[in-house]
């Protein structure tokens, strides 16, 4: 994906609206998901106050990080856990290579890691003559498709039944035509389970890792990850170096909140808890920066560090849900991906932060109290301001600041702009005017009302009543 | 310098200098219901079979009556020999791909999301719940604990691998319709022990 030339959200989410139907169901199915959210946090009395802990645990670890990692480290390695360090994500792919490498071993099977999906794993592992396949059922069936995961816990929420039995009708030999979801579950079941017996090297991800006991989390439905983990050789969990908590105890509040947040389940079917290798197998941990220390030092953006991955913030959004996961060009999309993707390249996330109404509903859901919206506007600012945004945007908002700080300025402008539309629509309802795409403008009104307010106001009737 | 030296220097630099105290966990956990009753509904919210039993032999009929007891059994629990292997504990676990189902006694329950809390030490082997076609777990009701919070404060055990296992295995990955037995367990029957 690095190398193809990046669509702008506004162009990729162009394009996606041009299916009215798909887009609609879209929309639903993910606002669906985020109703079961609701009802899910709403059962729970303690719910607000499970966010405000959550919060305050993520504050803690932000400004204590290093010494929480030094300790995680030491624990670890006492664990019988070997742990390596990647700065960036070139270094990252080199550590699982060298580890592949290491025990001569070509193929691999890999639970979900949207780190891998940050880091390009699977191209650049590809490009080394090893195969991967992603266990987690949405993953392998974007993986079939060639095609990135939309969505960081739905994977594969852009398509439908019709997709995916088509895609494995051409891969695993399933029936065609037959779009019975668990007909098709159950053919992947099959395929991945000759998978999982057979591969001698298992990656997963972490979602949280404790500092106190050099463990780590990893939460599946499926149990993708533990069929791996649990049969192979070799276990490799990559981490981003945020996912640290400090005590055991504290991931009663996490894994209270990230289900409920993500699909409104109670909890993930399996919370799982690697501590040491078993018997006769090699574990690994490779802890990744990848920029995340330089977002750690940006004192208006280091909160999007605290996120957990739920995809709460996603499946609320009005934008992402109706412009779809992929026209955010990043591993991580919607409002938090939008936070984290200018952190790590600028000027080619420029986009991102624009992709949104502002209206607020991801802090509101954000099971660590994120100020998404926040940062959202913040990041705008400072993209401009280091010159990222289109000329177009920038000149069209400069001459707005000089119309409306100038009152004569202005009232000129609203005249003329009134008697242009009225006259000449053509000159202003064009394509080259963005803001008549997909809107209808109301009728020009007779007057503006600030000349409607000098005729009516309580000042000018009492001169007229003198 | 090495790449954890650089990371760990850039972090030091970094990091808020303010230093956020650590939140009191004790507030939380106090809420008020039948505990038993919602580890029940929960349980079956999310496709597992709660059933209740008053002895080791009620677990022996319930497994005959519902199991093929052709097919592999496997348990750690010797009041089961009479209908499950014990003698596999030490195998490569692969070999465990044949088997039909595991039947596993949890340390404890949790109300609020079902979920039992297992340890390798109890598991026989790390696999054997997840590769069985189905599972079974017996738990005394007098541990199921209310929330999360009175579980983490029960978690004082040493371990390896530990998990919490809530329901059967499942996704709705396809068209968000949900289908139980993704990749482990296609059942879970949990067996409520007085």
């Amino acid at each position: 994906m690095s190398s193809e030339k990046i669509i702008p959200h506004s162009e990729a989410a162009t394009k996606f609206n041009k299916d009215v139907e798909r887009v609609n169901w879209h929309d639903e199915t993910l606002w669906f998901v985020r109703a079961k959210r609701d009802k899910s946090a709403h059962q729970i009395a303690d719910w607000e106050l499970l966010r405000e802990t959550a919060s305050k645990i993520k504050n803690n670890v932000l400004s204590n990080i290093h010494d929480y990692l030094v300790e995680f480290e030491a624990n670890a390695q006492r664990n019988g856990i070997i742990v390596h360090w990647a700065a960036d994500a070139k270094e990252h792919n080199e550590i699982v290579h060298s580890i592949m490498a290491k025990h001569d071993v070509k193929q691999m099977v890999k639970s979900k890691s949207m780190l891998t999906e940050e880091c390009h794993l699977n191209d650049y592992l590809a490009e080394k003559g090893i195969e991967v396949i992603d266990s987690d059922l949405g993953e392998y069936i974007v993986q079939l498709r060639k095609e990135p995961p939309s969505h960081i816990v739905l994977p594969a929420i852009h398509l439908k039944k019709e997709d995916v039995s088509e895609t494995f009708h051409e891969h695993l030999g399933t029936e065609k035509g037959n779009f019975n979801p668990q007909y098709l579950t159950e053919s992947a079941r099959h395929s991945l389970r000759n998978t999982f017996l057979t591969r001698k090297v298992a990656l997963t991800g972490v979602n949280f890792a404790v500092a106190e006991t050099g463990e780590f989390v990893v939460c599946t439905n499926e149990g993708n990850a533990d069929m791996g983990a649990h049969l192979a050789d070799v276990h490799i969990a990559c981490m981003g170096f945020e996912k640290l908590v400090p005590k055991r105890e504290h991931l009663g509040v996490f894994l209270r909140l990230l289900a409920r947040s993500a699909t409104g389940q109670p909890i993930t079917t399996f919370s799982s808890h690697f501590k040491k290798p078993r018997d006769g197998q090699e574990m690994h941990i490779v802890i990744v920066d990848n920029g995340r220390s330089k977002q750690l030092g940006r004192e208006d953006f280091r909160n999007s560090l605290k996120c957990i991955r739920c995809g709460a913030c996603m499946n609320t959004c009005p934008v992402y849900r109706r412009s779809g996961g992929h026209s955010y060009h990043n591993a991580v999309a919607g409002p938090i991906g939008s936070i984290l993707a200018p952190n790590l390249d600028m000027s080619k996330n420029a986009d991102l932060p624009f992709a949104s109404t502002l209206c607020g509903s991801c802090t509101n859901v954000c099971p660590v109290k994120i100020d998404i919206h926040d940062q959202l506007y913040k990041w705008r600012q400072v993209l401009v301001k280091e010159g990222h945004t289109p000329t177009a945007k920038t000149v069209a908002m400069k001459t707005m600041a000089t119309v409306l700080a100038n009152p004569t300025v202005f009232n000129i402008a609203g005249k003329s702009g009134r008697f242009v539309m009225k006259n000449i629509p053509g000159m202003v309802n064009n394509k080259m005017n963005k803001w008549y795409d997909q809107r209808e403008m109301p009728d020009v009104p007779e007057e503006s009302f600030r000349e409607w307010y000098k005729k009516n106001s309580r000042e000018s009737k009492s001169k007229d009543n003198e | 310098m090495s790449s954890k030296a650089e990371i760990l220097n850039r972090i030091k630099l970094n990091q808020p200098d303010l230093v956020a105290d650590l939140p009191d966990l004790s507030l939380l956990g106090s809420e008020q219901f039948d505990v038993l009753e919602t580890y029940k509904t929960v349980l079956k919210g999310i496709g597992g079979d709660p059933v209740e039993v008053a002895d080791y032999n009620e677990i022996i009929n319930y497994i005959k009556s519902n199991y093929n007891l052709e097919k592999r059994l496997i348990t750690t629990l010797p009041e089961l020999s009479e209908i499950a292997s014990l003698d596999w504990k030490t195998v490569d676990p692969h070999s465990l791909q044949n088997v039909e189902l595991t039947v596993i006694k949890a340390h404890f329950g949790v109300a609020e999301n079902s979920g039992l809390w297992v340890t390798d030490d109890i598991l026989g082997q790390r696999v054997a719940p997840f590769i069985a076609q189905y599972l079974a777990i017996v738990v005394h009701k007098k541990d199921i604990l209310p929330t999360m919070q009175q579980a983490y404060n029960r978690i004082n055990m040493e371990y390896g691998f530990g998990t919490f296992i809530a329901g059967p295995s499942k996704t709705a990955d396809i068209e968000q319709s949900l289908v139980l037995g993704a990749h482990g367990a296609r059942g879970l029957i949990v067996f409520l022990l007085d």
